[in-house]
């Protein structure tokens, strides 16, 4: 099976990027292919290479950026989402890739489950 | 092979407190280019993004509810909203800038379950 | 339909106005969600009522996090990521109540 995620939460504050990556993983354990994740709103967040948790916590952006390379998952950033809010190519953390909003739309129609977390 | 797929966005969130609504416009209105069969639904707080008559001059924060108004521009018409969310804000159709297909809970239920794609903001 | 929920119903009307609109399919409780599916919440008659007609599911890592995995509502069925995927699957679309 073919699955999109949709993250509209920033990384820290919300639960929702470790579900969705959680969730990413599992399935991907069970076989199913994750064929793109989607940052929307302030989901925007998590693809900046910037972000320097403390050492014992978990390192959200890395962690998808390995998840992906690992599994060829295609990370894409809202273009409109993310320069609203300071995320621009040269702060943009390695293995995710800035574009527009057709690209959700095209998970929605190309993917035979599309799964969205949030607040 | 048909690439038409039933899209439905559901705002159950208020105008301007959060960029939800904003935001979740602009997918909409991103899905139509691609020719989908695209439906809206407002429910709860959500309801709220179609009162007439806001005025955001004084928050400083654009006023997109005009947006509401175009969307049959883009060959989107089917915009729903639930009853009992209307009832429960003291609002009737009468209140809201823009025609729309008021739903029963029950419904409202029925039409999600033909959905192909749900996408909540 | 899956009907995915993850806020706590004290403070968040998500998980009841859901119930209201459902009338089939099947439920699964979240991230604060899974405080829904304790043993006296308030919301526990809420959701009994509404397990006659739906299936009730609650994410068990999100409920050992939160130190509630000894009270988890009887008939409420605990599933881990493994199952969540599978829940996606089993059902033709699924819909986040955000």
């Amino acid at each position: 099976m073919k699955f999109g995620i949709v993250i509209n939460e920033g990384p820290y504050q919300h639960q929702a990027s470790d579900s969705a990556y959680l969730f990413a993983k599992a399935a991907i354990a069970k076989g199913h292919e994750v064929w793109r994740v989607f940052f929307y709103h302030d989901g925007v967040n998590n693809a900046s290479k910037l972000t320097e948790p403390p050492q014992d916590d978990r390192h959200i952006v890395n962690r998808w950026a390995k998840l992906a390379e690992e599994n060829k998952i295609d990370l894409v950033v809202c273009v409109a989402a993310a320069l609203r809010r300071g995320i621009k190519e040269e702060n943009l953390a390695q293995g995710f890739r800035i574009s527009g909003l057709g690209q959700l739309v095209e998970s929605g129609i190309k993917c035979d489950r599309l799964i969205t977390f949030g607040d | 092979m048909s690439d038409v797929k039933k899209f439905m966005f559901v705002n159950r969130k208020a105008p301007y407190g959060t960029i939800y609504a904003l935001e979740s416009l602009e997918v909409v209105l991103i899905t139509a280019a691609f020719d989908q069969d695209v439906s809206l639904v407002f429910m709860d707080d959500g309801v709220y993004q179609l009162k007439k008559g806001q005025q955001t001059k004084g928050i400083e924060i654009k006023n997109f509810s005009p947006t509401y108004r175009a969307l049959e521009d883009y060959d989107v018409e089917k915009l729903y909203v639930e009853q009992e969310s209307l009832t429960s804000r003291g609002l009737t159709e009468d209140d809201l800038l823009v025609g729309v297909t008021v739903l029963s809970r029950a419904e409202m239920g029925a039409l999600m379950d033909q959905q192909d794609v749900v996408l909540s903001f | 339909m899956l009907h995915i929920i993850n806020k706590s119903p004290s403070n968040n009307s998500a998980l009841e106005n859901c119930l209201s609109i459902a009338a089939s399919g099947e439920i699964l409780l979240i991230e604060d969600a899974v405080y829904a599916a304790t043993k006296g919440n308030a919301f526990e008659a809420k959701l009994r009522d509404a397990m006659g007609h739906l299936k009730v599911y609650v994410l068990q890592p999100d409920l050992d996090a939160r130190g509630m995995g000894d009270r988890l509502v009887e008939g409420v069925t605990a599933v881990d990521y493994g199952g969540f995927v599978d829940l996606t699957i089993s059902n033709n679309t699924c819909q986040s109540w955000l």
